[in-house]
């Protein structure tokens, strides 16, 4: 090939690129890098650190880290990850798709509709309707229960969140994990069952080891998707106190509603920082395993 | 075959992006006319519906018939909104900051020193010119109530009115809790003690007293600043911001005798729509003593146009000053108190029509269609010439501008206040959770003195 052709590809291939890049760079990279910036400054929604923002260093940074709200909600959003992320939406829905991998016909029909029905189905209509279920006064839960005037989502926000997440998002784990089961061959357990193989030990070693990126992308996708999600915030609106008041929406409550936008970018930069963390040790999973099998 | 040649495809892409920036900023040009637009935090069949009805059926006809009638054309356009006053806030905040937004904008008179600061916006006279100054209406708005959209001095937006803060009690439960069905308390003390007296009756929660975070600025306005001036101090004031001063100590004990006394509902407090809560167990008769402003009167238990009407009200509820704390131990030696806010309407400084604009926010603030306004409810309007016709036919009305309002106390119109407000409710949230009124003003005050620059801007 002549260096003119060489050099003709190349300005193509650029050329193939650069929409790309450029969308990239006025959608991705610019927010990004303004987010910094403003995470630097005392920027404000009104009075007079809106219309003359100061850089004040790291200082943000600082109130963050020592304020006992955020490090609270640090704290909370670890919980719910943990809590309706890992345990709750990639265990169920691995658990769902065991017990389901031999039916077949009507009841795994009707079960994976009623799961994807959950998840199908807009957030703000489902926070509605978990309103409706767990409300002091005339919820549904009470009246099934036969206990008029109990809090659930006040003596236990967490927990009603947690559930609620878990419920809106299992139905992704669960079909993700059906179709991963279809590729251990059911001569592979049955061989470990009539060798004496408990359940848990087949889910150990005949199991995993062939889903194990399924389960890794799953972990991750779910992980980050609840660390980011601010749906739950009609349910409970961070409260009663800041007792379910997880990082979105402390970001919300301080950034938007109390008009500290620099603060919000700092904060939001430290979310970042996290949610990074999450994926680097997920693509280094995701290495090791090619490694090992490769 | 190719769908587009090339250039027809550049010269469409172009003309999308050089079209893009029309899009959005408030009012489409009209056609050979003039389109203004007006918003507000009302919108017709929920949040303050009767004022989203009167721009659309009243203003927005009438005013451009006025105009047609001295040949220009204009259309008005109304943005409803039904929203949590702090999204509004947000949003209209949003609006200007990229310089678009209606060109007659609803402002709580609270917010006005933050966006003046801001630029948001800019004084009337500067934005509006000339006319402004020779409005008829200045002469008959109460300087006291013109404070409300005045910052640093200068006038940015028309008062729609004023309002003032008060105890409202249910005469039927007084009536079974053997207590006078007229009542007028003259201490705290009396009001705990008819709390006691209404504790006896099942199922009903004897005082409704604002507290905690969700309820965000009400619990300010209706419960700590009111208690405030009762037990002698105001926020701000002299310069200096309210510390862990000994009134707010008396102000956190006395919610502390109510919800850790049994008196009042500490879920309540709590719940994301507990005011709104608050409102329909007071018309379900469920509540025996609540304080709010005059707006529960005529938006919320109003029989026709209420959001949780009660048909029996002029009969049933009764209405009584807030005490100080004791008598004549309220701010500038008051036996009672109360506080007041009110909205105010200020022009777009980046309206593409200045002048029209106040054209139209003057006309929404003449004689006659603050009387329309009104619709025959109770509020006290900015116009003392339209005051004097209403205040006769309504006497809620009248006990708010002639008993209430001389005694009234306004807030700080500083970019920090929301901030302090939030650090107050805070301490009422520690209160209402069980924490003592000491440890409660403690940790307000450590928030405060970050907020405001250290302890030199304190009077504790």
């Amino acid at each position: 090939m002549s260096t003119d052709a060489a050099g003709l590809g190349r300005a193509r291939a650029v050329g193939f690129v650069l929409p790309a890049l450029v969308l990239i760079g006025v959608f991705l990279m610019f927010p990004a890098v303004w987010t910094i910036y403003l995470g630097l400054t005392d920027y404000r929604l009104t009075g007079l650190a809106a219309a003359e923002p100061r850089l004040v260093g790291a200082d943000n940074y600082v109130t963050a880290l020592g304020d006992g709200r955020f490090r609270n909600s640090l704290q909370l959003t670890v919980q719910y990850v943990l809590g309706s992320a890992i345990i709750g939406q990639a265990g169920l829905g691995f658990a769902l798709a065991w017990i389901m991998r031999d039916r077949r016909g009507p009841v795994r029909r009707l079960v994976e509709g009623l799961v994807l029905l959950s998840w199908i189905l807009p957030g703000s209509v489902v926070a509605f309707l978990w309103i409706a279920l767990l409300d002091r006064d005339g919820g549904t839960l009470n009246a099934l229960l036969g206990t008029p005037g109990a809090a659930w989502l006040l003596d236990h926000p967490m927990l009603s969140i947690i559930v609620f997440n878990t419920w809106r998002g299992t139905a992704f784990s669960m079909m993700l994990y059906a179709a991963a089961l279809e590729n251990v061959p059911p001569s592979h357990l049955e061989t470990a069952r009539l060798a004496g193989a408990s359940t848990f030990q087949q889910l150990r070693d005949v199991v995993l080891p062939r889903i194990k990126g399924h389960v890794l992308t799953n972990v991750l996708l779910t992980s980050l998707w609840t660390f980011n999600d601010f749906t739950p915030f009609l349910i409970t609106a961070g409260g009663p106190e800041g007792r379910s008041e997880i990082l979105p929406f402390y970001v919300y409550s301080t950034a938007l509603r109390g008009g500290q936008l620099g603060f919000g970018a700092a904060v939001s930069f430290l979310i970042l920082l996290i949610n990074l963390v999450f994926a680097l040790a997920y693509l280094r999973l995701l290495r090791d395993r090619r490694e090992v099998s490769g | 075959m190719r769908l587009f040649r090339r250039p027809v495809l550049i010269a469409t892409l172009t003309a999308a992006v050089l079209t893009l920036p029309a899009c959005g900023s408030g009012a489409p040009a009209g056609e050979g006319g003039t389109t203004l637009t007006i918003t507000a935090n009302s919108i017709s069949g929920g949040k303050n519906a009767a004022g989203a009805d009167w721009i659309k059926q009243w203003v927005i006809p009438r005013f451009e018939a006025a105009q047609k009638a001295a040949g220009h054309e204009v259309r008005v356009l109304f943005q409803p909104n039904g929203v949590d006053d702090e999204q509004y806030k947000t949003k209209v905040a949003l609006d200007l900051k990229s310089r678009t937004g209606a060109d007659v904008i609803d402002l709580d008179g609270i917010w006005v020193g933050e966006f003046a600061q801001a630029g948001y916006v800019k004084p009337l006279a500067e934005v509006g010119g000339a006319a402004v100054e020779t409005w008829e209406g200045w002469r008959q708005i109460p300087q006291a109530v013109q404070g409300l959209g005045i910052f640093d001095g200068k006038k940015y937006g028309l008062p729609q009115g004023t309002d003032g803060r008060v105890l409202y009690y249910n005469r039927e439960l007084f009536r079974k809790a053997g207590l006078p069905e007229r009542w007028q308390p003259g201490s705290w003390q009396e009001i705990l003690d008819a709390g006691a007296a209404l504790k006896k009756i099942p199922g009903v929660t004897p005082i409704q007293l604002n507290a905690g975070t969700a309820m965000g600025e009400a619990t300010a306005m209706q419960g700590a600043l009111p208690l405030l001036a009762g037990a002698g101090a105001e926020i701000y004031a002299g310069g200096k911001w309210a510390g862990s001063s000994q009134a707010v100590k008396d102000v956190l004990g006395f919610y502390r005798q109510i919800y850790a006394g049994g008196l009042g509902d500490p879920k309540l407090q709590q719940e994301a729509k507990g005011r709104d809560k608050s409102f329909a167990e007071f018309a379900d008769g469920r509540i025996g003593i609540l304080a709010e402003g005059d707006y529960f009167w005529r938006a919320v238990i109003d029989p026709k146009v209420g959001v949780a009407p009660m048909a029996d009200r002029d009969r049933v509820v009764g209405y009584a000053k807030i005490p100080a704390i004791r008598p004549g131990a309220g701010i500038r030696g008051q036996d009672f108190v109360s506080m007041s806010g009110g909205a105010v309407r200020v022009l777009n400084p980046f309206s593409r029509n200045p002048r029209q604009a106040w054209e139209l926010l003057s006309f929404m603030h003449s004689a006659e269609a603050v009387k329309a306004e009104l619709a025959g409810a109770a509020r006290v309007t900015s116009r003392s010439d339209v005051n004097a016709d209403v205040l006769a036919a309504d006497p809620m009305l009248k006990f708010i501008s002639e008993e209430v309002l001389p005694i009234t106390a306004y807030r700080p119109g500083l970019a920090v206040y929301p901030q302090v407000s939030a650090a107050l409710q805070e301490a009422t949230a520690d209160v209402v959770a069980g924490r003592t009124a000491e440890q409660a003003a403690t940790a307000y005050r450590a928030k405060v003195e970050g907020l405001v620059g250290g302890s030199g801007n304190l009077a504790d």
